[in-house]
């Protein structure tokens, strides 16, 4: 067992880790129910979260890594996340919502680093969040109407 | 799923070396081929704060820690000069952004993966792989090596090049079926053939005024392989069209 401290939703936490935790496992734990495994082989992208800043599969992140960083997840994110769902509703972008939270910690990463990004520049960015339900068109749409809706408000 | 009884972030190089000598030691750096493949060891040894993850500009190269992601080559404004957006247009298919943000350029050179995009564009570009005991050995030669209990620090990539990459994938994010990088330097065009799918290698280097059917000799002469995603026969049938496309783009830069 490892004690390991990082930020959690802009608050402190600790956890007993052991060498081969991932950052998922650790999540979870600690009440995150927001983060998802689909696939545990880097595939699908349910498992996104923000780590220090950038979008992450945290299947992946060795939680023993983590000591010391800053990890978002939805839970930390409510206000952009209410903003973005009310899109993806909107849409009829959502069927069974198992594949939302992680395809909003990307399209939160997206809008951060390309908010004027074309369909062709949203597919790309999001090839990485696969979704079963939606067929992924009105995923795009709603993607647009949240990047206009962020980009009004300034 | 990978099982570790202990980890430790290495606070030197020289100290990552050593725990590395042991053969129940594994390095970690994206971790993300590394936590798939069911390994039992005694100490994982990430690398992640030995600071090997910049990009440095000299005169004459680009010198690359081996802890650097694939999204960080993909985004970086001064490679992208340098070499026409080569890297991000190789580097695009690779699974998501996410995966790209984590998965190291370090991981798939060591890896050597016979459908390794990345190590596909390296070798045409001639890098060259700066080890921490051997100090600096080409691609060429290193992708061809067993594995060893050395560590990557660098990778370096001369100036002065321009590169092309054209892939063939069953579905997007899929690793591909076929890779062809093409490179041009002072000497001609490098043609480099990955995903055959064993080990990419170069299959033709120096190379000028060539035609469709310099491109299918070329293919004639490299071995190709079945796997669940292609027989060796379709390989061979794309091959001089990627080669084709390849060359025309780094040509034409
Ligand atoms: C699902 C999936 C799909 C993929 N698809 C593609 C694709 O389409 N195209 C493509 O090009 N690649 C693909 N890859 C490979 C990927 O790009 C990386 O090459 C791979 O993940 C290894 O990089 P890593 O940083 O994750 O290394 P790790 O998984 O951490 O390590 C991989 C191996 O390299 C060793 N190692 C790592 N760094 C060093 C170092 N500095 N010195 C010495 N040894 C080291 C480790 O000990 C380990 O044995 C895919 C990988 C996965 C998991
Ligand atoms: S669970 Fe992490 S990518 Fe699928
Ligand atoms: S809505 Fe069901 S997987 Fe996306």
């Amino acid at each position: 067992m490892m004690q390991i401290e990082f930020i959690l939703n802009g608050r402190k936490v600790s956890a007993a880790i052991e060498a081969d935790d991932s950052l998922y496992s650790v999540l979870r734990a600690l009440g995150m129910y927001s983060v998802k495994c689909g696939c545990e082989t880097t595939n699908c992208g349910l498992c996104t979260v923000h780590m220090d800043g950038k979008a992450v599969l945290s299947c992946s992140v060795p939680a023993a890594r983590c000591e010391g960083h800053e990890i978002t997840t939805l839970e930390g994110m409510q206000e952009e996340a209410a903003r973005l769902g009310a899109c993806l509703a909107g849409e009829g972008a959502e069927q069974c919502g198992f594949c939302a939270p992680g395809l909003m910690m990307n399209v939160f990463q997206l809008a951060r680093e390309n908010p004027h990004a074309t369909d062709a520049q949203i597919d790309a960015f999001l090839a990485g969040n696969l979704c079963r339900c939606s067929g992924y068109v009105s995923q795009r749409r709603a993607i647009r109407r949240y990047l206009s809706m962020m980009e009004v408000q300034g | 799923m990978a099982k570790y009884r202990n980890y430790v972030m290495a606070k030197t190089i020289e100290e990552a070396y050593a725990l590395n000598q042991k053969k129940s030691s594994v390095i970690v750096a994206g971790n993300m081929w590394l936590r798939m493949c069911g390994l039992k060891k005694q100490t994982a040894i990430d690398l992640s704060l030995l600071g090997l993850d910049k990009i440095e500009e000299t005169e004459d190269a680009f010198v690359i820690g081996s802890m650097t992601t694939l999204r960080a080559l993909e985004t970086d404004s001064a490679l992208d000069q340098a070499f026409g957006g080569v890297f991000a247009r190789a580097l695009a298919p690779i699974v998501g952004t996410q995966f790209r943000a984590t998965a190291t350029v370090g991981g798939s050179v060591y890896s050597r993966f016979g459908f390794s995009d990345v190590s596909a564009l390296l070798l045409a570009l001639d890098a060259e792989v700066i080890l921490f005991k051997r100090g600096a050995v080409k691609l060429t030669r290193y992708q061809q090596e067993p594995w060893d209990r050395d560590i990557i620090t660098h990778i370096r990539i001369a100036k002065g090049q321009r590169a092309a990459v054209e892939s063939v994938r069953v579905s997007g994010t899929d690793i591909p079926v076929l890779v062809c990088a093409a490179a041009r330097s002072e000497a001609g065009i490098r043609l480099v053939l990955g995903a055959r799918p064993a080990r990419a290698i170069v299959a033709a280097d120096g190379v000028d005024g060539a035609q469709m059917e310099t491109f299918e000799h070329i293919a004639g002469r490299t071995a190709f392989g079945d796997n669940l995603r292609a027989s060796a026969a379709y390989r061979r049938r794309i091959a001089p069209v990627l080669m084709e496309r390849a060359y025309t783009a780094c040509r034409e830069e």
